[in-house]
Order: structure tokens, then C-alpha cells, then sequence
């Protein structure tokens, strides 16, 4: 597998950039300007700039953790090597300061930056090209009237020959379509809403669209679910293993407050989605979200599954009470019941019921060993409470013991395999940058 | 530098945000009615309520309660006359006490839960709270009348 990388990563882009460049020639420089002065933006265009901005979660690639908002050098750990995000304040010699609208227009809309120079494609242009341009516009306004902070570019971790950015057009030959956002004439207009804003800004794919080996999102996988920056984002098609589907008020509750009371709460990198992004939104363009992502899997379709999801979930809740002869058990009730257990209902959605949680039934254990390590934040899943971060006192056979535990008495799935070093290379990563 | 509130008092600390929040309430804050037991999140005694929801405070890094309401001990009822404190004193539930300050944040937080809690209720929530002097059944009958306690004074205002 390595090995396969190996060759693929020094062959294929190789060949590929010679046709390419040869085919496309260089992308010319567009001439820099001096940086508009921030009064020449409309408020309005400003305004609904900062919303799309919140939407598209660009603070949350380009801020790093104790950076200036937006001046970029969070480091984006992918299969190919680090890329660390870039600084887009006005600052003329390190931002974007000198990129006239054009300049900004073509690198959302072709990825190419204004010198020319290719962009890599985990700045998510494949999902930007989409965007309208009135809505680029309103981006522009509004990065372009942040305050400029001198952060110059770190030097990306890509070994060679994928440190060559000329070859990312060799890249765009095989898996970029650039183009406008076409509404489905078979949906009706909230629909179509909801899908350009989950497309074309939210770029939902990006994250939950698996990748071939060259990094593209794999057409015909379109959210099957895939491992990202520590943690896996689940699928969001009817393969989605949740026993409890995903309904319109579940999604409604889970994208508009971070908190579903039969799925749990947004963690990891989905928590500035829902936290920051989505709350910006107007009250029918996060409804017409909830409406495309519900057709994705059609969960409304599945509501009957419900309520024996429930009945089955709170019989699973008793089974660990009193149970003082399984060391397991013991484990389990002394450190996640006092906050997990739920008698009669699963009404309360701050006591999340482990039996109906997302990240048990996943084949991947990424999720559940991440939030036992290291807790859940008062800005993470539901607003104002917290997770301690058990990791802090147990050992990975600990953790690895109740991730095995829950699996075994809530779900039919069979054991993870492995746990115990998955938990000790989750821990090894550390609790990350975002 | 990481703020959050303590009993209702803004708090700012500048320690490293791996810091168990245990330390900083008794150190920094100086509020030592929340104890340290076993470190390791599995006996209850640092228990205080994080956005009034029972929290282990040893295990808890200081970095994911920023900007969260804490409350101790100390700040559940001004006169330390919350009615779970009031049935605690009746039934003169300690022994020792050392374990005590976790029990009563934790049953605090099962009564906003489980109004009328059953017996099996009690034992789930309060499963994570030791006790070496074995006070278990004096906790259970403090937890039943506190619950009584509360209803009442629902009914009537």
C-alpha cells in the first residue's frame, strides 16, 4: 500500500504535469494592486460577506490556535504530507492585500493564486467554483475590510515532486470541473437552496466525501463518510449506521443547535460548523440545508425506526446497574453513567444515550476514542457543558476497555478490531489544533 | 489566559490549559470545599457542576471550560441551605466528609434530571461517587427526602 503511494505519488504526477503543462501553458499573473481602502465596500456586500465567510468555516482552516483570525498557518496534516494554510487578511506583502477582485474571483472559482501559481486542492475549490459570482464578491468585501496582519507562509511539509505546484494542473486535468452551481429542475427552490449552500460554500463533501489515492473526493462515493483530520466524518447516504435515521428534526436540532437528542452532539471538526458557521444563517437558509441533507439519506423515510431504536436503547441502559461482577461494567458505571444513564425517556438531550450515539456504530472507533480522551469543550457538542477527558486518567487498555464494552452490550456490530493501539496512536496525535 | 466563571465570579487564570480545573478552583480561586480523590476521574469527590451538569474537575482540563459557568460547593446556596444540604444535615449523612462535597454536586445534578428518582436511578447516577465510609444508604434516603423537599416547595409556589 505504501509502496503503491510511493509510486503513484513520484509517477503519476510527474506524467501528468508534463501533458498538462505542455496542454494548458502557464496561468498568467493578474497585476497586483494597492489594497482597496475598506471604506470603498458597500456594508451590505460586507455584511453578507462575513455570513458566507462563517459559513465556509474559512477562519477555521485559516487561523491557527493562538494566530490572528485568518492569517492562515494552521497546519492541514493529509495522506501526501503538511500543508499549512495560508494568510487571506488585506495584508499587502503576506495576504491577499494586492489581489484585485478578479485575482480573488479566479482563485475560488479555478484555484490559481494571483501570481499565477496553482493551488493545492485541499483549499476546497472544487466545492468553490460553484459559488455564484455575487456571493465571491461579498467574500472579497468582507476579507478585504479585515484588519491585515503580517504572517508570512510556512513552508509546506509535500516531498517532492508534489512540492511542485505547476503539476496540481495535471491534477485539475482529471478531476476539477470548473462551473456555476446548476439547480435541479427536479427539486423545487428550497431544495436547490439548501444544496448551493451545502455544495458550492458549505463544502460538505470536503470532509465527508471519501478521497481516491490522488486526493480528489470519489465521484459515485458522494458522502459515504471518510477519515479526516483525526476523526472520521460519517456518511450522510442512507449507509449511515446511526440506529435512530436521520429525520428533519434531527438534522434540524443537530445542525441548528449542535445537539440532537438521538444522535448526540457535534464534536471535533463538525463543532465550528454548527457553532459558528450555521447559527449566522438565516433561519430558511438553514432550514433549506436541513431539506437537501435530509434527501441525501432519506431519513424521513426511516422514522418508524425510531421508536424501537429508543425501547431498545433504554433496556441497554439498565443492563450495566448493579452489574458488580463484570470488570467492564464496573468500569462503565463508575465513569459514564452518572452523566450517560437514562431511566424512562431519552427526552433529555444533555444526557446523550451512548446506545443511540453515531460514533458506536461506525466501523471506525476514531470518534468515541476521541471524545473519551479528550473530553468534549464548552464551545464543542452542547453549548456550556463539558466532557472531562478521561485520558487524563486512563490507560489506553482503559479506554480501549469501555469503547469495547459499549460496542458489545449497545450495538449488534461486531468488536472494533485492534483498539488498543488505535487508542494509543489517537493519543500519540494529541488533541489537535482545532 | 482563560476565562470562565466560578459561583457566579468571573475568573481569569493564566496556567497551562492541560491544568486539571480541580487545581485552579482550589488554588488559584481558593475554594478548597471541592476535594481531591483519586485523580483519575473515578471516585467522585471533585465533582462540581459545569453548566449545571455534574463534572469530574481532576480530569477536566482547563482549556474545554473556557468560557463555561462552574459552580462549587461553595456557591450552591448562598446560606448552604440548598434543600440536597438541608437533607444531608437531617439525616446526618457523613461520616468522615471527605467524599461528601462530590456527593451532594452530584445529587444536585441527578434531582434536575430525575425529580422522583428510583432506587435504580440512584444507583446509576450515584455509582461514580465512593464512599470509604459507607454512607451509601444514609445518601440514598438524603437524595429521596431532598427529592420530596423539592416537589413540595414546587406544589406550593
Amino acid at each position: 500500500m505504501v509502496l503503491k503511494r510511493i509510486i503513484i505519488g513520484l509517477v503519476a504526477p510527474v506524467v501528468l504535469g508534463v501533458v498538462a503543462i505542455t496542454a494548458l501553458a502557464w496561468s498568467l499573473a493578474i497585476a497586483p494592486i494597492h489594497r482597496p481602502f475598506p471604506g470603498s465596500f458597500a456594508p451590505a456586500d460586507v455584511a453578507r460577506g462575513a455570513i458566507l465567510a462563517a459559513v465556509g468555516n474559512c477562519a477555521t482552516c485559516h487561523t491557527s490556535r493562538h494566530g490572528a483570525p485568518l492569517a492562515g498557518g494552521l497546519a492541514i496534516r493529509t495522506s501526501f504530507g503538511i500543508i499549512y494554510s495560508t494568510n487571506i487578511t488585506p495584508d499587502p506583502a503576506t495576504g491577499i492585500g494586492t489581489w484585485s477582485v478578479s485575482a480573488f474571483r479566479r482563485a475560488m472559482h479555478r484555484g490559481i493564486a494571483r501570481d499565477g501559481s496553482q493551488l493545492y486542492p485541499a483549499f476546497p475549490y472544487d466545492h468553490f467554483t460553484l459559488l455564484s459570482d455575487a456571493d465571491v464578491y461579498a467574500l472579497y468585501a468582507y476579507l478585504m475590510t479585515r484588519p491585515p496582519v503580517d504572517a508570512p507562509a510556512k513552508v509546506d511539509g509535500l516531498p517532492f515532486p508534489l512540492d511542485i505546484r505547476a503539476l496540481q494542473a495535471g491534477w485539475k486535468l482529471l478531476y476539477f470541473h470548473a462551473g456555476r452551481f446548476q439547480p435541479s429542475t427536479e427539486h423545487d427552490a428550497e431544495w436547490n437552496r439548501g444544496a448551493y449552500l451545502a455544495e458550492a460554500l458549505g463544502h460538505c463533501g470536503a470532509c465527508h466525501t471519501p478521497r481516491n489515492a490522488l486526493g480528489a473526493e470519489k465521484r459515485g462515493h458522494a458522502y459515504a463518510g471518510a477519515a479526516i483530520d483525526g476523526w472520521f466524518a460519517p456518511p450522510l447516504t442512507a449507509a449511515n449506521p446511526s440506529p435512530v435515521p436521520w429525520t428533519t428534526a434531527e438534522l434540524d436540532a443537530y445542525l441548528g443547535s449542535g445537539l440532537s437528542p438521538l444522535h448526540g452532539s457535534a464534536d471535533g471538526p463538525m463543532a465550528s460548523v454548527v457553532h459558528q458557521g450555521l447559527p449566522k444563517l438565516s433561519r430558511a437558509d438553514l432550514q433549506a440545508i436541513v431539506v437537501y441533507v435530509e434527501t441525501l439519506g432519506d431519513g424521513d423515510s426511516r422514522a418508524a425506526a425510531t421508536a424501537p431504536a429508543i425501547a431498545k436503547a433504554l433496556a441497554a441502559d439498565r443492563v450495566d446497574v448493579g452489574a458488580t461482577d463484570d470488570a467492564d461494567a464496573r468500569l462503565y458505571t463508575a465513569a459514564c453513567a452518572s452523566c450517560h444513564y437514562n431511566a424512562r425517556t431519552v427526552s433529555n438531550p444533555d444526557r446523550p444515550d451512548l446506545a443511540l450515539n453515531s460514533a458506536l456504530y461506525l466501523e471506525d472507533p476514531t470518534n468515541l476514542i476521541q471524545v473519551i480522551l479528550y473530553g468534549v469543550s464548552a464551545h464543542e457538542g452542547a453549548r456550556g457543558i463539558v466532557m472531562p477527558a478521561f485520558g487524563a486518567g486512563f490507560s489506553n487498555a482503559d479506554v480501549a476497555r469501555i469503547a469495547a464494552y459499549l460496542r458489545r452490550t449497545r450495538t449488534n456490530l461486531g468488536p472494533w478490531p485492534d483498539l488498543e493501539n488505535k487508542v494509543s496512536a489517537i493519543r500519540a496525535r494529541g488533541p489537535g489544533e482545532t | 489566559m482563560i476565562s470562565f466563571r466560578v459561583n457566579g465570579r468571573s475568573v481569569t487564570v493564566q496556567a497551562d490549559g492541560d491544568t486539571p480545573l480541580l487545581w485552579i478552583v482550589r488554588d488559584e480561586v481558593g475554594l478548597t470545599g471541592t476535594k481531591f480523590g483519586c485523580g483519575i476521574g473515578m471516585c467522585g469527590a471533585c465533582t462540581v457542576l459545569v453548566g449545571g451538569r455534574a463534572t469530574r474537575s481532576c480530569i477536566t482540563p482547563l482549556r474545554i471550560v473556557a468560557d463555561a459557568d462552574v459552580t462549587t460547593i461553595e456557591g450552591l446556596d448562598p446560606a448552604g441551605r440548598h434543600p440536597v444540604q438541608r437533607a444531608w444535615i437531617q439525616l446526618q449523612v457523613p461520616q468522615c466528609g471527605y467524599c461528601q462535597s462530590g456527593q451532594i454536586m452530584q445529587a444536585v445534578a441527578l434531582l434536575n434530571d430525575f425529580p422522583d428518582p428510583s432506587d435504580e436511578d440512584i444507583d446509576a447516577v450515584m455509582a461514580g461517587n465512593l464512599c470509604r465510609c459507607m454512607t451509601y444508604r444514609r445518601i440514598r434516603a438524603a437524595i429521596k427526602q431532598a427529592a420530596a423537599e423539592i416537589k413540595g416547595a414546587g406544589n406550593h409556589g
